[in-house]
């Protein structure tokens, strides 16, 4: 339906349009909604849902400001984990919660957490969704107090600038400098505070191409697939260290997710 | 921003980095691990991030790389300007989503201006449009062979792939590119239309 719509649009403002345009207008049309209000509402509703082998829900779950608080917590990743003694973003967070708390086979969790084309969206990404509405307004702030956490920002630092792959990229082949395009896709300079921030902010987003939410994890992933690199974890520790790079240079940003993108 | 600044003089050692990227990648259909693995040119740019290595290491790189450019071995630089703006214009290959089966495609696009009545190009490369001016000297075609077969034969640790040096692209493709950008009937130095 909403992505009918879309196309809709989409096809109606081309001739006139070029670049962003069309999605610039869509956003216009859209206002302050976004299509992603559906998937927080369902994210809430998983987070209080008992679940698992265990059927309890996550609301027992400690995202680094007490078991249960939701509110703020999505803009303090990653952080340092006590229990764990890992620093983790909020994807692995969730899991870790739905594993020891409801009791459920990380594998099965793993198999399938971020949607395919066509797909009506997973619970993972759900519950993020909703967990970055929890922190809509909220100052972006990664932890850096634990030797930790100041370690996965300079791993972080060194991944971003590796090349390799037969096309020699690295992070930093498209996001190191401002202003500039792929196509006709604006990059972000993630090496720069408001670019980052920006950036940060905006991810969990919905993404009118595709007619779904996308996490951070997710767009690291598809980075890496366009670096010609192979398959990135979810929670590994490159995913986490950049994750950790991105959100320290975005540090005092405002976080606006989910965002609203092309 | 300041601590960004402040914390990025802790230094990660190489066997740290590749521990961390061995256990954070798997391999995903046609792109395998080893391509993580980084040789000389990538190791060099990697550790010198923006700026150049010193000049001495960056003058025996650049002459390794220039001694290993192949030219075509009929001689004949120029292919079809119509196949090359086909190459120009195709943005996959090798990415775990791409058929193995099908041709790369160059997507010089994405980071060039070239036809100019094609709006949709990137910014991260110097516009390419006009670039038949030139002319088609003997110099000017070894150059434009050697900057597209591989990049850092005179700019090292230039963000442009290496396309005949790591077989992104055949001779016969990057015969067709030549001919896009240097053919006068191409598109790409026709003007505005």
């Amino acid at each position: 339906m909403t992505r009918t719509w879309v196309w809709l649009i989409a096809m109606l403002a081309m001739p006139a349009l070029s670049g962003d345009g069309i999605f610039d207008e869509y956003r216009d049309l859209m206002g302050d909604d976004n299509p992603a209000i559906f998937v927080i509402d369902e994210g809430e509703a998983l987070w209080f849902e008992p679940q698992g082998p265990l059927a309890v829900s996550l609301e027992g779950c400690d995202l680094g400001l007490g078991a249960g608080v939701t509110e703020g917590a999505y803009a303090l990743f990653p952080r340092y984990f006590e229990d764990t003694n890992t620093v983790m973003d909020v994807e692995s967070r969730l899991l870790h919660c739905m594993e020891t708390l409801q009791g459920r086979d990380r594998e099965a969790l793993l198999k399938k957490p971020y949607s395919l084309r066509g797909d009506l969206g997973t619970e993972l990404e759900a519950l993020v969704t909703w967990l970055a509405a929890e922190s809509e307004g909220a100052i972006i702030a990664p932890q850096q107090a634990h030797s930790s956490e100041r370690a996965m920002y300079s791993l972080g630092e060194e991944i971003f600038f590796y090349r390799a792959g037969p096309h020699d990229f690295s992070c930093a082949t498209c996001h190191e400098q401002s202003n500039m395009r792929i196509r006709l896709q604006t990059l972000p300079n993630l090496t720069d505070h408001d670019d980052a921030a920006a950036t940060l902010g905006s991810w969990p987003a919905y993404r009118i191409s595709e007619g779904l939410v996308r996490t951070m994890g997710w767009r690291l992933q598809d980075c890496f697939r366009q670096q010609r690199w192979p398959g990135l974890k979810l929670g590994s520790e490159v995913s986490i260290a950049l994750q950790t790079y991105m959100a320290v240079n975005a540090a005092g940003g405002v976080m606006a997710a989910p965002g609203l993108k092309r | 921003m300041v601590s960004a600044l402040t914390l990025s003089s802790a230094v990660v050692s190489s066997e740290r980095l590749d521990a961390v990227l061995m256990e954070s990648f798997v391999d995903n259909g046609q792109a395998t691990m080893e391509r993580l693995q980084q040789d000389p040119v990538q190791q060099a740019c990697h550790q010198s991030r923006t700026e150049p290595p010193d000049a001495a290491v960056a003058a025996t790189l650049r002459q390794q790389r220039l001694d290993a450019v192949v030219f075509p071995a009929d001689g004949n630089f120029l292919g079809d300007w119509q196949r090359g703006a086909a190459v120009a214009d195709n943005g996959r290959g090798l990415q775990s989503s791409d058929d193995p089966a099908q041709p790369n495609g160059g997507n010089c696009y994405a980071c060039h201006q070239l036809a100019p009545d094609e709006v949709a190009y990137g910014t991260l490369g110097p516009s390419l449009t006009g670039y038949g001016a030139r002319g088609q000297s003997e110099p000017m075609l070894r150059y434009t062979w050697t900057k597209l077969w591989d990049t850092h034969a005179y700019n090292l640790c230039s963000h442009m792939p290496r396309f005949g040096a790591q077989g992104i692209l055949t001779q016969q493709q990057l015969k067709d590119i030549m001919a896009f950008l240097l053919d006068p009937a191409s598109p790409v130095n026709q003007g505005l239309r």
